[in-house]
């Protein structure tokens, strides 16, 4: 074959699959038409929202319901106790702001002697005064003197919105939700699905669960038509310990919203003080509870500075198990280069991130874990635990398992002595983690809506 | 005429144990992991040699019998030459029995399988002079052409490998390189004088090592007559096809049931049925054929990925820290002239463990390329360095620039009482511990405890 003719028939083959490929956008258009779906209408039910929430469950309904409506669903949220609405892009209802005071004195709520809390279990308080006073200090607004009656109460008044409000899926977030959902799609008749944020199998690192709790969050699973699970991690929990059918649970991983870039630092050197004799920080940013593994990190921390000790490791957050951090911080010997700096708002946060060289999330279950994402924003390398929803999300990240603080420790000191591992931590992090977007957690759920709302079952 | 001139590629590095930075200073062994884990070198061998290395060469040697031109070329690095030799003679025996046909070339390489070509010069022509050395007592031949780690070359590894008395190179047909030339004959290279390239013929060898078993291929099952058929299709416009391959294709990366040790046996029939077609080793084909003029590499090519540059070891990083840090051992640990340590260094040179923190296939998302014992690319560089450091410290002992010094592991304190029961999850259990706890607590206050360590 002379040169010539290999290449007219390059020419020839090219045309044939320039044609081609338009034949094949034609034939796509022709089998596929562009879709001209209604906006689905959401009835939402969440329990709190920012800026009055007290965790990640707050900030997750957020992130998701704004990137829904930017996708082009119409959603109608719907919260237990009037906050305000500083939110403009939905349209938000409050169960309590319409009349149905003849329906709430039809109600029985039987009151309870323990008080609950969604992040707390019940051992962890000893009277009711006390929990109250730290949720007030936490800018929590308290819904009512019992959760547990208020997640009943807002269940039944959730009806009446369900009559009300035209909805075509009903989206309930984590169990405190769960019964406001079931009694809207009694209603309505509406395809439910609940969303798994946490599991009370989570919140309590898989001891001493909650009858009550976990009861409602069953009842949840099996009512739901779908259940959405954050993570892998999560659906395996309910799959296992709910025994809810794999095929109706679906994984939608969280993101991050876009303000967060957007917030404002103010770098004040008072934290940066301590690096000032070339010592490193180390972070941890939590509630201080079984789950968040903060008993852990106490253990490592002692494992890093046999080793290196000019390390100082910071816990920031507070919870019950506060004061015996401290005690085994003290018992260990290693009060001096462990600093309790309570719970940090806002830009006092991301300032913590930036001075730390490394961060360090070791929980013992985490469904989702939305921080180890924040301080990859703000370029710090992150060590997470692989019981997490998070490390099925990212890469560019250390990992080990919680319990193996050998090994968490090992990570540390690499982080801390390496710095090619540090600056590569970083930079692949902050790319990587412009990928991790709550746009994507909402094109997900459009396309669950979409397939309920065309085949009910 | 077509000649096939086959090269398989057979090496395994040691792989790094888990090499904790709390092992720094206390464990000088760091490839010796014995337990049930993907770093456990004794064992990938053996599961390897069994897939692929003894039935591939039981395979060949009948193949040799029976037809008298059938031709091979190995290239065995030195690192997998050593393992054999001390754990499985049987395997050595395999390679050694082909090699006495006469019609089995070895081929020279870097000792190591490393990238010492690119970071240090000395220490290249070294390691090539060792694996001289071990093929000559293996196999009592002496090696005639060159091929570097991972078939890396440019214009400057032919000129060395000419300057070290080789007569030919092994290099890879990149598009990029031949443009419109034909890798199916014999080139030499500007700046050198005599010494010839041998190109791989990547769509050939990559229909046998890559798309072999791929259900999706329009080609598969691939057939021996089909394969022999392209062969013969070259006849008239090429002198020889270069199919250089993983010898682990066969067995290992190309399964037994994907039917090719069936292909492999039927070949040399199918390819010698056509009476143009013969096979060559690559010394023949070196002294066979004339060279079709010079092809200039003037970067380096590898036959790594489809990039097919040094990106798979030198793209981040982690890889550019861990090999500028190995080189910088050069001088001091030449300087102790203690053979172990210079060893130790020298198998710390494997291109294996660079690979391993390549980090370009993993954020892809495109993980099965990645072939690793290590979880992450991060793992494998803390691994790494880890053990980097101990045997700096090593060499440091030995120079006398820091005082030998056992180095324990920090005695633990009453915390060693939990870790033992590492769960947190038995509420009793906690209870229990935290009893011991206090009472070896109130013990201490009491000043009873030295009494008890003593009993």
């Amino acid at each position: 074959m002379s040169l010539n003719t290999a290449f007219k028939v390059f020419v020839f083959e090219h045309q044939i699959l320039y044609n081609i490929g338009n034949y094949q956008q034609v034939l796509l258009y022709l089998i596929y038409p562009p879709m001209q779906t209604q906006k689905p209408r959401v009835l939402m039910f969440g329990w709190e929202f920012p800026p009055y929430n007290s965790g990640g469950l707050g900030v997750a309904c957020y992130g998701l319901t704004r990137s829904l409506v930017k996708e082009g669903a119409d959603v109608c949220f719907v919260l237990p106790k009037n906050l305000g609405n500083p939110h403009r892009f939905l349209d938000m209802r409050f169960a309590d702001n319409t009349d149905f005071s003849s329906l709430y004195d039809q109600m029985t709520v039987k009151e309870l002697e323990v008080f609950l809390y969604p992040y707390l279990n019940e051992e962890t308080y000893h009277s009711k005064e006390e929990l109250l006073k730290i949720l007030r200090e936490k800018g929590y607004a308290p819904y009512a003197s019992d959760l547990y009656s208020e997640v009943l109460r807002y269940g039944a008044l959730s009806r009446e919105i369900a009559k009300t409000e035209k909805h075509d899926v009903i989206h309930a977030h984590d169990w405190l939700s769960f019964p406001a959902g079931i009694e809207a799609k009694k209603v309505s008749g509406k395809p439910l699905i609940t969303h798994v944020h946490a599991t009370e199998f989570d919140r309590t690192g898989h001891q001493g669960t909650n009858q009550k709790i976990a009861d409602i969050e069953y009842a949840g699973l099996q009512a739901a038509d779908k259940v959405v699970a954050v993570s892998q991690l999560t659906k395996n929990t309910i799959t296992k310990k709910y025994g809810i059918n794999e095929a109706k649970v679906e994984v939608v991983h969280n993101g991050i919203d876009e303000d967060y870039y957007k917030q404002k630092v103010i770098l004040d050197n008072k934290l940066a003080n301590l690096k000032r004799d070339g010592s490193k920080v180390v972070l941890f940013l939590g509630r201080i509870t079984i789950q968040k593994g903060p008993d852990y990190f106490i253990r490592m921390a002692k494992k890093v500075l046999e080793h290196e000790p000019k390390v100082y490791f910071l816990v920031a957050g507070s919870g019950d198990m506060e004061k015996y951090i401290m005690r085994q911080a003290a018992e260990l010997k290693i009060s001096d280069r462990v600093l309790f700096i309570g719970w940090l708002k806002g830009d006092d946060q991301a300032h913590a991130y930036q001075i730390s060289d490394l961060f360090v999330m070791p929980s013992v279950s985490e469904p989702f874990g939305l921080v180890p994402l924040e301080a990859m924003i703000n370029n710090t390398p992150v060590l997470i635990s692989k019981q997490s929803g998070v490390a099925e999300v990212t890469r560019n990240v250390l990992k080990a398992d919680f319990w193996d603080t050998d090994e968490m420790a090992n990570k540390i000191l690499s982080v801390l002595a390496y710095s090619s591992l540090n600056s590569q931590l970083i930079n692949y992090g902050r790319e990587e983690v412009k990928n991790i977007n709550w746009g994507k957690a909402a094109r997900k759920c459009l396309g669950i809506y979409n397939k309920m709302i065309l085949n009910p079952t | 005429m077509s000649s096939i001139c086959f090269y398989f590629q057979v090496h395994q590095p040691l792989r790094i144990k888990k090499y904790k930075v709390f092992d720094v200073g206390n464990d000088p062994e760091y490839f010796n992991d014995a337990g049930d884990n993907l770093t456990n070198n004794r064992m990938i061998m053996e599961k390897v040699a069994n897939k692929s290395y003894l039935p591939t060469n039981k395979l060949l040697l009948e193949l040799l019998n029976r037809h008298p031109e059938f031709r091979i070329s190995f290239s065995l690095s030195g690192i997998f030459l050593e393992q054999i030799e001390n754990d499985f003679p049987e395997v050595l025996k395999s390679f050694q029995d082909l090699v006495k046909t006469g019609r089995a070339e070895i081929l020279s390489e870097t000792y190591y399988h490393s990238l010492s070509f690119i970071y240090s010069r000395e220490e290249f022509r070294k390691q090539v002079e060792m694996h001289r050395k071990k093929v000559k007592k293996l196999f009592g031949v002496t090696t005639e052409v060159f091929r570097n780690t991972e078939l890396i070359f440019n214009n400057e590894v032919a000129q060395e490998a000419e300057r070290m008395g080789y007569k030919g190179v092994i290099a890879e047909g990149a598009d990029h390189i031949l443009g419109w030339r034909s890798p199916n004959f014999v080139y030499k290279s500007p700046g050198a004088k005599n010494i010839k390239l041998l190109l791989k013929n990547y769509k050939l060898s990559d229909d046998i090592a890559f798309r072999f078993s791929e259900k999706g291929w329009e080609a598969h099952p691939l057939m021996a007559d089909t394969f022999s058929s392209w062969v013969s299709a070259h006849n008239g416009n090429g002198d020889l096809i270069n199919l250089f391959m993983d010898y682990e294709t066969f067995g290992e990366h190309q399964w037994e049931d994907s039917g090719i040790f069936g292909f492999l046996e039927k070949l040399p029939e199918e390819v010698l049925k056509h009476p143009d077609n013969n096979f060559v080793t690559p010394s023949e084909a070196i002294d066979r054929y004339n060279d079709l003029g010079e092809i200039d590499f003037p970067h380096f090519v590898s036959w790594a990925d489809e990039e097919r540059d040094l990106s798979a070891w030198r793209s981040n990083d982690l890889q550019e820290d861990a090999l500028a840090k190995i080189y910088s051992l050069e001088e001091p640990v030449l300087r102790t002239k203690d053979k172990g340590l210079i060893e130790t260094w020298r198998r710390l040179q494997t291109s294996d463990h660079f690979y391993y923190m390549c980090t370009k296939f993993f954020n892809d998302g495109d993980v099965h390329k990645y072939f690793s014992p290590y979880e992450s690319p991060y793992d494998a560089f803390i691994n790494f360095m880890n053990a980097l450091n101990d045997l700096k410290i090593r060499i440091n002992e030995k120079l006398g620039t820091i005082k030998p010094k056992k180095r324990g592991r920090p005695k633990k304190e009453i915390d060693s009482v939990i870790e033992k029961d590492d769960h947190y999850h038995n509420p009793n259990l906690i209870i229990e511990l935290n009893k011991k706890k206090k009472h070896i607590i109130d013990l201490r206050k009491e000043g009873k405890l030295k009494k008890i360590k003593q009993q």
